[in-house]
């Protein structure tokens, strides 16, 4: 074996340039070339433009002014539905001081708000995938686990009647952390034990979940009635919110934060959390250091579950106070490319969620206002995430120097 | 052959042992409880052997079993293969599960059809059809991963294939130019994931990810966006013929269902067969075999390990791009947003289920296949089962085949590993 | 004699080391030339450019006085040239025929793989050079000493002229190595040129017609065997006076540490490695495990280790007989070792130094307390054990694999010997180390034998284990051959039992061998 000695200080230097890099530059551009290329994309699509450029010779100018309006307007409409309206937020709290009111004000702040209702399930599952990969698993279980949290929290919501509040509410939590607990255990304990490969049984889990809530809709947990819904959870289990209808922002957000706060400890601040990490680098050298291989699979995808489940509990308990036909997913894909854009920690994956809330409320905005059709987020998450894990192909387009990136090792082979 | 076949002869620990002659004592109890009681003494149950239709030439009668007979002569079976295990252990525990597991669904079939008809052939038919676009990922998978290259991104690639399938075919009014483009279309996109992951080293599983949410995304944009305002422009292709092999079409049960098919199916099993060919008799084969075993071995015998993995990689989504064309212009003749629903996985789970070998894998996606149409004929049987939880079956069978106890099936050796030449 | 192959100037630089710098080189044609050079020389790196793997900075290559360019092992093998790599590039799971034909297959009628034309060719090749192998076996089932005869009839099967060896030695028992010679011996007579690279001495006097010696990835110089001995080619390879004698007291040896009594153990693919071994460790001695690499003693290691389970059989650590021991428990009994696979079992590479130097322990106080970790307590441990044992680092925050080999080993050996141990398992402890580290991990080994640790090492190299061993065990297929003392013991004798050969035969015949008592440190 050929020894090939102790890095040189140039190379430390380039560590410690590439650790800014990568937190904090890869990311950002990584963010913008995506956005860039959804508005390529707008462009390409819109009649408006098309048409223009069809007579680019003509007048170049329009065809350029054309391409420009389609992509402002589109862009605009993400931004601004998703954000509001930057005038009419500072307008209304004018009026607030001087008068009291607070219509406008609750009017002006409702898209900002809406936008961290969403981004509040993107944080939990985040850090569900996020503390998978520091644990070298592939949780793409984050969608089943999200169904069956949101089961679960929904029944305990609808059906006890008896209790007050400030059990209910964290009882109906624990419900949905458990399911999902469960939900994620079971591919940790099969990888463990038998080295069944996470990734498919994850996805096989989840087509479990969803065909599982399909059939709890339409049976034990039907509402009266025609449409295949839930009953609506009591007022008990609601996650309080903090203003009237039609605003939906409550407590969830915030608990998405200490949750992200506490995976922080618990990841480097504490044992287990080292022996996750540990395991997740190099499990064979956890296992001869006296680290239990078995054991923290199943807990780091326990724990993981747990947390997918409470993005569905956060959305059941928030926002929607029952489950539907239209109970949305999606999810498990997006945290993927969440856990990548914050490089698996937990401050880096709840900026890259907010960040996902706001481009996601933002789309239906799109949709309606500039007709483009929401999916277009998921093409440009797609592209975002290519980006962060391929670095040199930002290092490529912004003539970036030498950019030495660590790449976690993610796979080793189907077990 | 060099490879290890399907069923990997090991000797059994006590401890399976005991597990496996227990569950097929369980089954047979199971069989016994949940079956035979809900029967009664006088029923038969009737499998049809002939399709309807004109040009059978020997019409051979149905077969009719006499209900509780037959579900006990089954119980006997089992009970005596649980017997034999616990007692004397086994070597070819493949076999024997396989057996007790026949033994355990003709119980449920016949239970199903209880003073009833169902057709045998026609469950045979939905079985080859529903694991067409199975196997053709399987092979897509084996292609790929014998070069030591995991695919992810096929449920991405059949879900993009469908789509420029019928766009182009509805645009050309020809079916063939539509399942060229699709083929095209397959080989762009694992064109994409194998830049991703051999030049730029991406994750294996990462690349293959963003390529299905970009799959997801960019099929659900195009089909609201120009599809669904242009129906009869974009999205209605019609679908591809049936081929009919005159004289062998008319064999009693086999004749129509393997004889008169799509042409898709014939596809398939002509990929099989080539496949595995190409992969174990020929140079070429020999040289993907080894770089995804042992890529440094290859490397220093002058094989571009590099070249390998990309030709077989983007060969691999030419087959998947058959698949997603059997999706619309095989099948139905129109494009709906996420239409795959995981038969990529599927496929995947078929690959390891056969051991990485394209024959075994077609195997493994015609049981897949079956799980899949015998959910559909239940609904049709209206039995006391919700349709939920026979859909389910498919994915709980690739779980528990996952976790290797039917036997642990060995991937290429540097399966998931990127190469770096020095 | 003609020169067949000339190297001139060879320079190859990886970002932060010169590997090869303007490196000459001569072979003569039908001669055998020993590229002598310590771990991390630049001897594998020349070896890579000459056949195409790697492309030099500057240099050339000239065949038979002729330039040449090499740009891959394709022009390589086309040249002539073949190489025999240290660890083989052979697929486990194809046949001999397969691995023999990769690259440069036969077809019939263009489409089909013949098999049966290279089978009879590695036939006759089998004949004519004395390589018995069966064309039909699959790889994984041969013996470490048959493939690498498939190594050599592959190189012969593509006509090659010039032969490199790179450390074919490494993986053979001495009775093997005697059997490699007459092969190359063979393939001189028949008109091939050979280069021979190895670290280790002994050999390159027995073998070599011409020796060339590297260090640091510079040629020292070229010499004839009959001009030097092994302590001047020690010197050339170090650059200094080496002492080539471990020197130690005479062992005290105090209450058993270690009793292991009728051991079986499967490894994981249910063979039976570990064949019925009964051996026990005082505490003050050193017990080294003998024998060629694959007959038992990694799984033996294992199952001491909590890592394999056992069949059958006990285990008495301090006495305490350990049943279905894990890892942890193992450790916490005051078990130390140091592991075969330094990167692989020994150190979490992205971890800090810091965290490396607890693996073991971060979870009891004072690095812990409860669940919580002790950031500054871990720190200021880490800070000691780098000075302590010399690591050389700027910083305990850098992950470890920033590290040279020789620097991890002394991390792993930090941790492991700072802890409170009664028992030290060291497996394979110096492997690819360069000398300073060798001389560094034994003295500290002695070191803790002295203080009253009983010590188990496991080597594949036998005058590591004659250096150490106060007493010597000797594997051989999962089974003790004996113990003996190793002051009583020849190298040629336990060299006998490591091949399977019976005590009682092995006395005889290791009576009638030369007695060469010398005790070396390996290189």
């Amino acid at each position: 074996m050929e020894d090939k000695g102790n890095q040189s200080d140039k190379q430390k230097e380039e560590k410690r340039v590439s650790g800014l890099v990568n937190n904090l530059l890869l990311p950002l551009l990584a963010v913008l070339t995506g956005l860039l290329a959804g508005a390529v994309i707008i462009a390409i699509t819109n009649v408006d433009a098309l048409t223009a450029w069809g007579h680019f010779f003509q007048s170049p100018l329009k065809a350029l002014s054309a391409t420009w309006s389609a992509v402002a307007t589109a862009y605009s409409a993400l931004f601004l539905g998703a954000i509001g309206n930057p005038r009419a937020i500072v307008s209304a709290f004018q009026t607030y001081f001087a008068t009291g009111q607070t219509d406008t004000l609750y009017k002006a702040i409702y898209p900002f708000t809406e936008s961290l209702v969403t981004a509040t399930p993107y944080i939990f599952a985040g850090l569900a995938v996020a503390l998978g990969f520091r644990g070298g698993l592939f949780n793409i279980g984050a969608e089943g686990q999200f169904y069956v949290g949101a089961l679960g929290s929904c029944y305990i919501g609808y059906s006890i009647t008896t209790l007050p509040w400030f059990i209910h509410l964290p009882l109906a939590l624990l419900g949905g952390a458990l399911a999902g607990a469960i939900w994620g255990a079971i591919p940790g304990y099969l990888k463990a034990k038998f080295g069944a490969h996470e990734v498919v049984t994850t996805i096989m889990m989840n087509y479990v979940a969803m065909l599982l809530t399909s059939w709890l809709l339409e049976g034990p947990m039907k509402a009266s009635g025609y449409r295949p819904v839930t009953p609506t959870i009591q007022t008990t289990a609601e996650l309080p919110r903090f203003f009237p209808d039609p605003l939906r922002f409550n407590w969830g957000f915030f608990l998405g934060l200490a949750a992200a706060a506490f995976v922080y400890w618990f990841l480097f601040k504490t044992t287990l959390g080292f022996e996750i990490r540990a395991v997740g680098s190099n499990p064979d050298a956890a296992k001869y250091a006296g680290m239990s291989v078995v054991k923290n699979f199943v807990l780091v995808m326990a724990l993981s579950g747990a947390l997918a489940g409470l993005a569905g509990s956060a959305v059941v308990l928030g926002p929607d106070l029952w489950i539907g036909e239209g109970f949305s997913g999606g999810y498990g894909f997006d945290s993927i490319a969440l856990a990548l854009l914050g490089n698996s920690h937990p401050v880096g994956v709840v900026l890259a969620a907010l960040l996902f809330g706001i481009l996601r409320f933002g789309a239906t905005s799109m949709q309606s206002l500039a007709g483009i059709p929401i999916d277009i987020i998921s093409v440009i998450q797609s592209l975002i995430i290519i980006f962060v894990a391929a670095p040199e192909i930002i290092r490529w387009l912004y003539r970036l120097r030498n950019i030495r990136v660590e790449q976690t090792v993610l796979t080793r082979g189907w077990g | 052959m060099t490879t290890p076949s399907i069923h990997k002869i090991e000797p059994t620990s006590n401890g399976r042992r005991i597990a496996i002659g227990v569950s097929l004592l369980v089954s047979a109890l199971f069989i016994f409880l949940f079956f035979v009681r809900n029967t009664q003494p006088a029923q038969t149950a009737t499998f049809g052997t002939n399709l309807s239709g004109p040009g059978q030439a020997i019409q051979i009668p149905d077969i009719v079993l006499p209900v509780q007979p037959t579900l006990y002569l089954l119980i006997g079976i089992t009970v005596a293969l649980g017997a034999w295990v616990l007692v004397r252990g086994t070597q070819v525990v493949g076999w024997l599960i396989s057996i007790a597991v026949f033994c355990f669904v003709l119980s449920f079939l016949v239970w199903a059809t209880q003073d009833n008809s169902f057709s045998l052939v026609g469950m045979l038919n939905t079985t080859l059809i529903s694991s067409i676009p199975i196997a053709l990922a399987a092979l897509c998978g084996v292609m790929s991963e014998r070069a030591a290259v995991i695919n992810i991104a096929i449920e991405g690639i059949l879900l993009i294939s469908a789509q420029t399938a019928v766009v182009a075919a509805t645009l050309t009014h020809n079916l063939y130019i539509g399942l060229i483009v699709a083929i095209l279309t397959g080989a762009v996109v694992a064109a994409i994931h194998a830049v991703l992951v051999i030049r730029f080293k991406v994750d294996q599983i990462v690349s293959g990810t963003a390529v299905n949410i970009f799959a997801t995304g960019a099929t659900a944009f195009i089909a609201k966006f120009y599809l669904q305002k242009d129906i009869n422009l974009l999205n209605n292709s019609g679908t591809l013929p049936t081929i009919i092999i005159p004289g062998l079409s008319k064999i009693p049960i086999l004749g129509p269902v393997f004889f008169d098919n799509d042409l898709i199916f014939y596809i398939t099993i002509v990929l099989v067969i080539l496949v595995h060919f190409v992969l174990f008799y020929t140079p070429w084969g020999l040289r993907t075999r080894a770089v995804g075993e042992h890529p440094k071995a290859a490397d220093t015998l002058g094989i571009n390990v590099y070249l390998m993995r990309y030709v077989n990689v983007i060969l691999g989504g030419m087959i998947a791009g058959v698949g997603g064309a059997y999706f619309t212009i095989g099948s139905v003749g129109r494009f709906d947003q996420d239409m795959t629903n995981g038969k990529g996985f599927i496929g995947l789970a078929a690959m390891i289920f056969g051991n990485w070998n394209p024959i075994g894998a077609y195997l493994a996606s015609l049981l897949f296949g079956f799980a899949d149409s015998l959910q559909l004929k239940m609904q049709i049987l209206s039995i006391p089962i919700p349709s939920e939880f026979l859909a389910m079956a498919p994915y709980i069978v690739t779980i528990i085949v996952l976790t290797g106890v039917i036997g642990r099936a060995v991937p290429p050796a540097a399966d998931g590993k990127s190469y770096e030449k020095q | 004699m003609t020169i067949i192959l000339e190297l001139r100037s060879i320079t190859k630089a990886f970002p932060g080391v010169l590997a090869n710098d303007h490196i000459d080189l001569q072979l003569e044609e039908g001669g055998i030339l020993a590229l002598l050079g310590e771990n991390g020389a630049g001897k594998t790196t020349l070896m890579n450019i000459l056949y195409g793997l790697y492309k030099p900075d500057e240099g050339e290559i000239l065949i038979r006085g002729q330039k040449v360019e090499i740009h891959g092992p394709n022009d390589a093998i086309a040249h002539g040239i073949g190489m025999v790599h240290q660890h083989f590039m052979l697929i486990p799971v194809m046949t001999v025929t397969e691995n023999v034909m990769l690259g440069v297959e036969p077809t019939r009628s263009g489409i089909i793989l013949d098999k049966s034309k290279v089978a009879a060719r590695i036939r006759e090749i089998s004949e004519q050079y004395n390589l018995e192998v069966e064309p039909d076996a699959y790889v994984k089932d041969l013996p470490v000493g048959i493939q690498q005869r498939v190594e050599i009839i592959k190189v012969l099967y593509r006509e090659a002229d010039i032969l490199i060896l790179d450390e074919p030695t490494a993986v053979l028992t001495p009775q093997e190595v005697e059997s490699l010679f007459s092969i190359l011996k063979t393939l001189i007579a028949k008109g091939k040129s050979i280069i021979f690279i190895t670290h280790k001495l002994k050999e390159v006097m027995a073998i070599a017609d011409r020796i060339t010696v590297l260090r640091a990835g510079r040629t020292v110089g070229t010499v004839l065997p009959k001009e030097v001995n092994p302590e001047k080619l020690a010197t050339m390879m170090v650059g200094r006076e080496v002492n080539l004698v471990v020197h130690k007291n005479p062992p005290r040896p105090k209450d058993i540490a270690l009793e292991v009594k009728e051991l079986f153990v499967r490894d994981e693919r249910k063979n039976l490695t570990v064949n019925g071994i009964s051996f026990d460790v005082h505490k003050g001695e050193v017990l080294g495990i003998a024998g060629v690499q694959g007959n038992g003693q990694t799984e033996l290691v294992y199952a001491l280790t909590g890592l394999l389970p056992f069949e059958s059989g006990e285990i008495h650590l301090l006495g305490k007989n350990m049943h279905r021991p894990t890892p942890r428990q193992i450790l916490e009994r005051g078990v130390a070792h140091v592991p075969e696979d330094r990167q692989k079992h020994g150190l979490v590479m992205s971890f800090p130094i810091y965290d490396n130097l607890v693996l073991c322990n971060y979870y009891l106080p004072p690095f812990a307390k409860g669940a919580s970790l002790q950031q500054r307590v871990i720190i200021s441990n880490g800070d000691n054990l780098i000075k302590q044992f010399d690591v050389r680092t700027p910083s305990g925050q850098v992950a470890v694999s920033t590290l040279s080999g020789g620097n991890q080993q002394k991390v792993i050996v930090a941790r492991e010997f700072s802890r409170p141990i009664q028992l030290l398992i060291a497996s394979q402890p110096t492997r690819g180390l360069d000398v300073g580290s060798i001389e560094y991990i034994h003295s500290r080994i002695i070191e803790k034998r002295d203080a009253g640790t009983a010590v188990l090492v496991v080597s594949s190299e036998l005058d590591e284990i004659m250096a150490l061993s106060d007493r010597i065990a000797v594997m051989y297929r999962g089974q003790i051959m004996e113990i003996v003392e190793a002051s009583k013991a020849s190298k040629e004798y336990v060299g006998l039992l490591m091949a399977g050969i019976h005590p009682s035969e092995a006395q005889k015949a290791a009576a009638e061998a030369e007695q060469g008592t010398e005790v070396e440190r390996v290189f």
